[in-house]
């Protein structure tokens, strides 16, 4: 059996295979930690942008909720909240959720929320929309969505949460209204959803403190 | 036939049979991330090291591995370094990670390593596998380089350089100058000759 090139070529296979795995294991071994760490830094930074001014003293990707897909949020995908606290008191939730109608495709926005239901901070995480046009919702090319900071469902009133040209009361950007109007419909739509489940998000388990969050 | 000597091979490796320029290998990732100098390099230093390993180790294996089993186990053995080289980038150089996305994973599907596990790793002793390893990779991540200097330099004045029809227009540039300076190259030869032999090449 052992003359057998077949049941031979199996075998070197199976050991090259083998050792293959051992070295992809050992890989993962050494550079595990660091990988974690350094997924939980870029978290933390990209959720600043939404926690200036507020007192904290929780580590902020440590206390995490998701809502299964199926929510009022806006979005179809799962929703993640970020919840922040000071001592036991809550102080603000932020929100990971897409603006479906923009001009191409989801636009992945990060809303924080502070306890008293006005807006921390908006930050644009990911888009697909026209350079030059639509991408100005970005915080690094104008400073358009920081005029939704400290605003809340009754600062404008519910009728005037829109961009100007809709008969509402934020900016828009010259030569882009899709992207805008889509950006202040979800904050609108979170704000809402804000006021209704306010306590059932402060009080919700957080999740495993393993689970890997992208 | 007398040995190359190093230079010889990384003539080879950098000019003559420059796996990006000559052989149009890895075409994929050499279009898809040459944007910009920084991308170019990392991809570029990812595909080295990869080539280098992968080399090494079919070397190494080649007298247990039968003809028949070997194409599966070069993808076992690129598959794995591969893996283990996105894991370090992730670990050490998470930024460079972000910005180069699925074309680090995505180095498996670059032919120009598959190709030199076969023509050359596969036929050769350990330490001229990793000679080749390193001069093929430099080769490649030269033109990667170079590459995204020149669309990161053009996208200045003109956008569509850092767009994707500029990575075809720049590869394109590339391999004509390469071609007009081997032609150059040639001319001047033939015509260092006495002028006899020139009439008598008429």
């Amino acid at each position: 059996m052992a003359d057998n090139p077949v049941f031979r070529s199996g075998l070197t296979l199976a050991a090259i295979a083998a050792i293959c795995t051992a070295l992809v294991a050992f890989t993962y071994q050494l550079t595990d930690e660091r990988i974690a760490a350094n997924d939980k830094a870029w978290l933390e930074q990209s959720l600043q942008p939404a926690l200036s001014g507020l007192f904290f003293d929780s580590g902020v990707s440590e206390s995490i909720v998701t809502i299964p897909a199926p929510h009022a949020l806006p979005g179809s995908d799962d929703a993640i909240i970020y919840r922040v606290y000071s001592g036991e008191l809550p102080v603000a939730a932020l929100f990971v959720v897409s603006a479906r109608d923009g001009y191409a495709g989801a636009i992945k926005i990060l809303v924080g929320v502070d306890i008293d239901a006005k807006v921390t901070g908006v930050h644009v995480l990911a888009h697909r929309e026209t350079p030059g046009l639509g991408d100005r919702i970005e915080s690094n090319k104008t400073d358009w969505v920081r005029q939704f900071d400290g605003r809340s469902l009754g600062d404008p009133v519910a009728g005037n949460w829109k961009i100007k040209r809709d008969g509402g009361e934020f900016d828009q950007l010259t030569g882009a209204s899709v992207t805008p109007r889509a950006v202040v419909k979800a904050i609108r739509e979170t704000l809402e959803y804000f006021d209704a489940n306010s306590a059932a998000i402060f009080a919700a388990a957080a999740d495993a403190a393993d689970e890997v969050v992208e | 036939m007398t040995t190359p000597t190093i230079i010889d091979r990384f003539k080879t490796g950098l000019w003559y049979e420059n796996p990006g320029l000559v052989q149009l290998l890895g075409l994929c990732p050499l279009l898809a991330v040459t944007s910009t100098f920084i991308n170019g390099l990392g991809l570029g230093i990812a595909t080295l090291a990869v080539l280098v390993m992968s080399n090494a180790l079919v070397s190494a294996t080649r007298r247990w591995i039968r003809r028949e089993i070997r194409i599966p186990i070069y993808v076992l053995i690129i598959a794995s370094l591969v893996t283990c080289t996105e894991l370090v980038f992730k670990a050490w150089f998470p930024a460079l990670d972000r910005s180069l996305g699925i074309f680090i994973p995505l180095i498996v599907t670059n032919c120009a390593i598959v190709a030199r596990a076969e023509i050359f790793a596969s036929r050769n002793s350990i330490g001229s596998s990793i000679v080749d390893g390193i001069v093929m990779g430099t080769g490649f991540a030269l033109l990667l380089i170079a590459i995204g200097v020149f669309r990161e330099f053009v996208a200045m004045g003109w956008m569509l350089a850092i767009l994707p029809p500029g990575a075809f227009f720049s590869l394109a540039l590339a391999i004509a100058a390469k071609n007009a300076i081997d032609k150059r190259r040639r001319e001047a030869r033939s015509s260092a000759l006495p002028r006899r032999s020139r009439l008598i090449n008429r």
